[in-house]
Parts: structure tokens; C-alpha cells; sequence
């Protein structure tokens, strides 16, 4: 067994475990974006980083990819983990606005804006499909290609992939593709970050850039039901 | 080749070449590494062959073709030894010449180096002011040995640091002799090497254990790694036989990048030579000590310098870092424990085993021993491989050893440590050299590069330069990074565009030091140096930039025009050099500009001799 500390209280976990099972074990929250029980941790989106170590040689570390080590101590909601956490859902935003699972984790985190040039690139390269088609499915139908702003996600040459049998899973774990916002139907939108703000139409230029992305505007329509 | 059985064959044949030198024979050296060859080496080395053989000189001279010995700028030149004669930048004419004063023992005056204050010819290399300063502990050797000939390098007390360990006997006591020296590693990072050794030695050996030698060295500017890999291949073989009989490593890979062809092939023929030789594969020299090194070619990308990526390349798979711990020590290659050095931290072991760990410390500081290699590029006069002492100022190297400022701008900032270093201002120039001191100013060691920029340089170019290498040569899986970086880069761009805001600074700032803090390797960590130590020390530039629209530099295309002042004289220079037709006069009356066909491309500028063209 391994002996930690975690926001000041100890746990002993088994070898092997992460920062964030042994999170998660003592119940302290932590959000996490391309990690998925069942699949192996990568560590790709940076959103569960967790504070480690002591004054000057402390610092940040994902907490679904690092080990639980003798004697460390863990905080997950220093504020300068929360304020990487911010950035990095800013950069989500900008990236893939339209995202139910990462306008939630926004809501969550009370970030309501974005400051970037808004994009809509959707695919943000969490690698969950990757992963999963690899390891559950078995097939290895897709991979990673290129790297740095030319990365992406694919079949081989971008041909049929003999192998791929069409089971779904990679649009089922998928947080950019699968759950869209579904901003003309309230019920459906959890986060109901849309529908509990008043019509943008007054204050224009605070929504430009609002990390929902609505186009047209139905903020209105959706006051009126 | 004889294949030796025991040291006392490697012993004997050492003392056997050494009493058949014969040291009097006058030499030509020509420096033929790839900066050599680039300027003309190659026809240098054909001529001076054929005019050793059709005067039937070859009992009377020697020629000898090393790789570059430093001075790049100065390429291709010829050392004559034993006087130590340098002839800077040899055309083909003057071979004959200078063959025929080798052979007679005298010098020609009038193609010895100048003294750029006095004029004086300077003889000796080892008199230039660019040697002057330099502590050449590792590369001096280049200029006495010929890559590709082992025999050359055994005569120069080559290997002879690995009959002492073999001597010695105790991997223990290599371990501590190399602790002891302080050896830090040359790779960026600075890590202890003797404790990464013991960490290798302390691990069970399952199925072998590997060194590596990481040559990707990826960074633009700088190649102070090829030119060991170039000019003393051999070096580096002996530094890793002696890890491997330290540490019980089994297996040597050496990841090049295929951009450097010379270095492999060099590589290639050093390896083959010590393997028909003995010195490397089953019980090398009846020690007992089995080891052999592969050379393994990586395709370029600077991300796979970092070690956990670099091990991902030599598995086969995609160069992407991962997580540490586990170090590659505990799980490297194929999940056996692994060291992996720098090309110059390997070269530097055998400088320690030979001298003693003693004399190494006496170089440099007391948490920074020996000596460090640096590539001094940009906007100087003396560019080239410089090695010095560590502790040594950047004043020193940028004025004493590299001349200083090449034309009449004043030198503004250096930047070291590669595209993830940062810039430091001249006047922190006071600032020793070492690990630490650089980090505490923002930026990094790196393995080496250094670029000097004058006034002419504009920091936000070079922010926004360093942040799209970085953002191409990310690996792109950690998004902080992969995103942060493409983010910067937009920010900078608007900036130099003249549509950055006093608020995307801010927003720059914030977002430079989380992807600091949340990427998972090195690349991301120090990624943001460019940006956090320009805004750092350069701020004013960047808010010029966005509240006047101006480019103090005159650089930043969309926020500078050019125009004639009345100093033309209406020579005709810019208009012929001009790409755009922008420029009109008549001959011998002042020129001008139309600003709406002008693409601030600079061309006008740079032929104009009379300084009539002013940017603004
Ligand atoms: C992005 C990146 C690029 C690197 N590139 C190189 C390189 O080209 N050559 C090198 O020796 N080390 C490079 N390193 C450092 C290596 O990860 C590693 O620290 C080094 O090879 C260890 O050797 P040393 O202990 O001798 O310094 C790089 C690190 C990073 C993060
Ligand atoms: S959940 Fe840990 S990095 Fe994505």
C-alpha cells in the first residue's frame, strides 16, 4: 500500500493506482475530460491536473496519468489548479463551442466566457475514440496522424478501413460529436447555461464571443415557452 | 583490420602508432564537416591530393581532413601544423601556395587572418581572439584526428580512457569517479549524470538494459552535436563502452537525425571500425564486457529529443512523450531500463576518465563543472562553435570571442536554450553562463544554441518566430499545448499585424504561464519562454506595437513604410532591386516610393549604399 496525502487528509492506496483513483476514493472531485474508466489513462486534455509537492519544486501534474507515490501531497483545488483548469476550459470554448460535455464542465467551473478568436474546429484530439476503438473494440481502425496544429484523428490514408465494423464507439465516447448542444430544446440542456440568461439581443457585444455558441439567436424563443 | 584480444593488444598497438608517427612531417589540415563542405571544402581537399601526388610530396607532407573545428564563418580554412599556421577562407588558387610553403616551413603572409582593429596578420590559431577565451577540451580534438580513421584517433590517445577503466575494474568506482567530476548533463536539462549512471546500475537486468545517445538535437541554430558526431565519432563510442561496463548496459543505440547524412555516415564507418576491431560487440578485449552500439535514424521531429518520446521513435511507435515516473531508467525501451545522454555529455566521459575528475572540477563552477559547447549565430561577427568554460560571462562570448555587433546597430538581446530559451537583454549581459543562473533569468541552457539580435531585431517577430516552430513541433497530444501554443502564436500575429490589444497582452501573459504549468513534458513547459521573457524585458516593444501601430525595429510589415530621404542621389539601385515596380525616379535625381504597390519587403533598404532609404 501506498500512504499520501491528498487536500491534508492521508489514504493509503494500492501501488499502481493514480492521483485521481485515489482522488476519487476520498470522494474529492475532480473533472476530467479524456479520461474514461475501461480505458487506459493518457492524459491528453490536462483538465484533471492536481497540484503536487511542496513550495518551490511544487507543481502541476494530470492526476489520471501520474502514480500515487509514497509521501506526496496532493492538493485538487489550489487555486492555481483552478486557474489552469479555467484556462484550459477557455481553450476548449474557443475551440469547440458547441460541445454539451465541455459547456457543462464550463458551468461547473462558472466560466461563462471565452477570450479567444472563436473557432469551430469540434475535435479537440482527447484520443477517447482512439483508445477506445483500440482496447474495447479491438480493431485499431483509427490512430492519431501528423503532429503539433496538423494532428488529427483518422482511418489510415483516409480510406475505408477494413477493419472498422461499424460499432459506434467512437461516436459514443466522443465529448465533441455525440452530445451537441441542444439549445432549441431547453429540456435536453442541462447545463441551461442558454435558457437562465436573459436575451443576449441587449447586451450584444457580452455575447459575442459567448462560449455557447447560437446562431441564430433563440435565446428569445426559448424565454417565451 | 587485426582484431585485438586483451588490452595489452590495444596497449600495443597504441605505443606502436605513436612510434610511427612521425610528428615532424609538416601537415595540412583541411576542415571538411558539413560547414566545411558548404563552402567549398570538398574542391579544397581534390586539389590539395592531387598536388601532394603529381609533385611526389607524399613523403614530405601530410594532409589530414578533420571536421570543423569552430570558426565557421572563417570556412573553409587550413591549419598547418606543427606551427599551428590558420589560413582563413581558402579559395582554390591559393592550395598550391600553401602546400609549397608547408613543405618549405614558412608562412604566407599575405593570407593569414587579419586583426579586424589593427590589421596585423595574426599567425597562430591559437592567437585569434575567437580561440582566445575558448577552453577547447572536446574540440580541440577535432582538429587532430581524422573521423573516419580510428588509428588516427588511438594515436591521439583515443580509447586509452577505456584501457583505464578496464584497469580499474570496479563499475563502482567509474560511477563515483563520474559523480565526482559534477558532470551535469549537456542535453538541456542538467541532470547529474553520474547519478542517472548509478540510477541504470542499481536496476535488475531482465531482459538487458540500453544506453542511448541522444543526437536529434532538433533546435534551429544549433549544431554543436553534429559537429562531435562529424569530427569525432569515436569519442562518443568510447564514452558509451565506458557507461556500459559502469552501468551493465547491454545495449548502445545512437538516435540521429537523418539530417545530418555526414554525421552518419561518419557514424557508420566509426562504428564498423571498432567492431572489426574488437572494441565492440562479445567480450570486448577478454573483459568479460559484451556490448555493441546501433545507430537508429530519427525523421526530425524536434519533439523527439525528449527522452520518453525519443524512446517511443526507437520502439517504432509515434513520437510522443509520456508520463514520468516511470524514468526511463526504471522503464525505457521496450520496458527495460535505459540512460539516455547527450551527445556532448558522452563525449565529455572520456575527458573525465582520462584526466581525472580532479582537473575537470577545476574548470567552471563548483555546481557547474567543465566546459560548455555553444553554436553563436545571428547578428555577430565571429559565428560559429565556441566552447567554454562554464560560469564564463554572455558579455564574454558575445564581445571577446564572438566580435561583437557585425555592423553599426548595437546588439540588443541573445537568446539560448533553443526555440523553448528566451531572451535575455544586453543589459543583464554580466550574467554568468550556467544551469542555473540562466533559468533564474527566464530562460534555459538548452542544449547550446545561441542567437545574438541587434536593434534591426524585432522581439515580437522573434516571439512570434519561435512560437510557430513550436506550435508545428509540438507533438500535440497535450492539448495545453498543442492548442496554447497555435493560441499564442494568433496573439502575437494580431500584435505584429497592429491589432493586438493592451488586453490580448494580458490574455497572452495568462495563457503563457498556465500552458507552463499544465503540459505534461518539457516542450510545453518551457514553450512559453519565447513569449513570458520577451513581455518580460521587452514589454514597452509589445505595447508600441499595440497603442502607437509602430515597429520600433522596423521590422513588423503592416506597421512600417518605407521612403527616400533627400540623401538619394538617384543611382537607380533600389528601383532595379525592387520586386513590386514601387519605386520611380529618374536617373541621378531623388527616387520615391508609391506606398500602394509597396510590400515593405525591405529590398530598396538592403542595396541602398547611400542610406537614403528610412523606414518608419
Ligand atoms: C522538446 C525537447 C527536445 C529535446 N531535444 C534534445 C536534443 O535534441 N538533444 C538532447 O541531447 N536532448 C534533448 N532534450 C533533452 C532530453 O529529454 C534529455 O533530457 C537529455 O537527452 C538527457 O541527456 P543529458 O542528461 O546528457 O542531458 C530535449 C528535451 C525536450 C523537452
Ligand atoms: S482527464 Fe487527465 S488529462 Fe484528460
Amino acid at each position: 500500500m501506498i500512504n499520501l496525502t491528498i487536500n491534508g487528509l492521508d489514504v493509503s492506496v494500492e501501488e499502481g493506482s493514480t492521483l485521481l483513483e485515489a482522488a476519487q476514493y476520498l470522494g474529492f472531485p475532480i473533472p476530467t475530460l479524456c479520461h474514461m474508466e475501461g480505458l487506459s489513462p493518457y492524459g491528453a486534455c490536462r483538465l484533471c491536473v492536481v497540484e503536487i509537492g511542496e513550495g518551490e519544486k511544487s507543481k502541476l501534474v494530470s492526476s489520471c496519468t501520474y502514480p500515487a507515490e509514497e509521501g506526496l501531497k496532493v492538493r485538487t483545488a489550489s487555486a492555481r489548479v483552478v486557474r489552469a483548469r479555467k484556462m484550459i476550459i477557455e481553450l476548449l470554448l474557443a475551440s469547440c463551442p458547441q460541445s454539451k460535455t465541455i459547456q457543462d464542465l464550463a458551468s461547473k467551473l462558472e466560466v461563462r466566457q471565452q477570450r479567444f478568436r472563436q473557432e469551430h474546429e469540434d475535435c479537440i484530439l482527447c484520443g477517447l475514440c482512439v483508445r477506445m476503438c483500440e482496447e474495447q473494440m479491438m480493431a485499431k481502425a483509427i490512430g492519431f496522424r501528423g503532429r503539433g496544429e496538423k494532428r488529427s484523428i483518422g482511418t489510415p490514408f483516409d480510406i475505408k478501413s477494413d477493419v472498422c465494423r461499424f460499432c459506434g464507439g467512437c461516436i459514443y465516447v466522443c465529448p465533441a460529436c455525440q452530445l451537441r448542444c441542444t439549445y432549441n430544446e431547453p429540456e435536453k440542456a442541462i447545463c441551461g447555461g442558454c435558457a437562465n440568461l436573459s436575451p443576449p439581443c441587449v447586451e450584444i457585444d457580452r455575447f459575442n464571443d459567448m462560449m455557447c455558441y447560437m446562431d441564430p439567436c433563440v435565446a428569445c424563443e426559448i424565454e417565451k415557452d | 583490420m587485426i582484431k585485438l584480444n586483451t588490452i595489452f593488444d590495444l596497449n600495443a598497438l597504441h605505443d606502436r602508432l605513436i612510434s610511427s608517427a612521425k610528428p615532424e612531417i609538416p601537415t595540412v589540415v583541411i576542415t571538411a564537416g558539413t560547414c566545411g563542405q558548404a563552402s567549398g571544402a570538398n574542391d579544397l581537399i581534390r586539389i590539395a591530393k592531387r598536388e601532394i601526388l603529381t609533385r611526389g610530396l607524399t613523403e614530405r607532407l601530410h594532409l589530414r581532413v578533420t571536421g570543423c573545428h569552430g570558426y565557421c564563418e572563417m570556412e573553409p580554412s587550413v591549419l598547418v601544423e606543427p606551427r599551428g599556421t590558420f589560413y582563413p577562407n581558402v579559395g582554390i588558387d591559393d592550395i598550391p601556395e600553401i602546400i609549397d610553403a608547408a613543405v618549405k616551413g614558412i608562412t604566407i603572409d599575405s593570407l593569414l587572418f587579419k586583426e579586424p582593429v589593427t590589421s596585423e596578420p595574426v599567425e597562430k590559431q591559437s592567437d585569434l581572439p575567437f580561440y582566445k577565451k575558448q577552453v577547447r577540451t572536446i574540440l580541440s580534438a577535432n582538429e587532430k584526428i581524422d573521423p573516419i580513421r580510428i588509428f588516427n584517433y588511438i594515436e591521439n590517445d583515443g580509447y586509452s580512457a577505456l584501457m583505464k577503466v578496464f584497469g580499474i575494474g570496479k563499475s563502482s568506482r567509474i560511477i563515483a569517479e563520474i559523480k565526482a567530476s559534477n558532470l551535469r548533463g549537456r542535453g538541456g536539462a542538467g541532470f547529474p549524470t553520474g547519478l542517472k549512471w548509478q540510477f541504470l546500475a542499481d536496476q535488475p537486468s531482465r531482459n538487458g538494459k540500453y544506453l542511448v545517445c541522444n543526437a536529434d538535437e532538433g533546435d534551429p541554430g544549433a549544431y554543436m552535436d553534429r559537429s562531435i558526431l562529424e569530427g569525432n565519432p569515436h569519442s562518443i563510442i568510447e564514452g558509451m563502452i565506458i557507461g556500459a561496463y559502469a552501468t551493465g548496459a547491454t545495449e548502445g543505440i545512437i538516435y540521429v537525425r537523418n539530417e545530418y547524412p555526414l554525421a552518419i555516415k561518419h557514424l557508420l564507418i566509426a562504428l564498423r571500425q571498432a567492431r572489426d576491431l574488437g572494441l565492440l560487440g562479445e567480450n570486448i578485449l577478454g573483459t568479460g564486457l559484451s556490448f555493441d552500439i546501433k545507430l537508429v535514424k530519427g525523421a526530425g521531429a524536434f519533439v523527439c529529443g525528449e527522452e520518453t518520446a525519443l524512446i517511443k521513435s526507437i520502439e517504432g511507435k509515434m513520437g510522443e512523450p509520456r508520463q514520468r515516473p516511470p524514468f526511463p531508467t526504471q522503464a525505457g525501451i521496450n520496458g527495460n531500463p535505459t540512460a539516455i545522454n547527450n551527445v556532448e555529455t558522452w563525449a565529455n566521459i572520456p575527458v573525465i576518465i582520462r584526466n581525472g575528475a580532479e582537473s575537470f572540477r577545476s574548470i567552471g563552477t563548483k555546481n557547474n563543472s567543465g566546459t560548455k559547447i555553444f553554436s553563436l549565430v545571428g547578428k555577430i561577427k565571429n559565428t560559429g562553435r565556441v566552447e567554454v568554460p562554464m560560469g564564463i560571462t554572455i558579455g564574454e562570448i558575445i564581445y571577446d570571442i564572438g566580435g561583437g555587433p557585425v555592423g553599426k546597430a548595437k546588439i540588443k538581446a541573445v537568446q539560448t536554450g533553443g526555440p523553448s530559451g528566451g531572451c535575455i537583454p544586453s543589459d543583464k549581459f554580466d550574467l554568468t553562463i550556467d544551469y542555473d543562473s540562466l533559468a533564474e533569468a527566464g530562460s534555459i541552457m538548452g542544449s547550446g544554441g545561441m542567437i545574438v539580435m541587434d536593434e534591426h531585431t524585432c522581439m515580437v517577430d522573434v516571439a512570434k518566430y519561435f512560437m510557430n516552430f513550436l506550435k508545428e513541433e509540438s507533438c500535440g497530444k497535450c492539448f495545453t499545448c498543442r492548442k496554447g501554443t497555435q493560441r499564442m502564436y494568433e496573439i502575437l500575429d494580431d500584435v505584429s499585424n497592429g491589432e493586438g490589444s493592451l488586453e490580448g497582452l494580458e490574455l497572452l501573459e495568462e495563457l503563457a504561464n498556465s500552458v507552463k504549468d499544465t503540459t505534461m513534458c518539457q516542450l510545453g513547459q518551457t514553450a512559453p519562454n519565447p513569449v513570458l521573457s520577451t513581455l518580460h524585458y521587452f514589454r514597452d516593444e509589445y505595447e508600441q506595437h499595440v497603442e502607437k501601430g509602430k515597429c520600433p525595429a522596423g521590422v513588423c510589415r503592416s506597421l512600417i513604410t518605407y521612403s527616400i530621404t533627400e540623401k538619394c542621389n538617384g543611382c537607380t539601385a533600389c528601383l532595379r532591386a525592387c520586386p513590386e515596380e514601387a519605386i520611380s525616379g529618374k536617373k541621378k535625381e531623388r527616387h520615391s516610393i508609391d506606398q500602394s504597390k509597396c510590400t515593405q519587403c525591405g529590398a530598396c533598404w538592403s542595396v541602398c549604399k547611400f542610406d537614403a532609404v528610412e523606414v518608419l
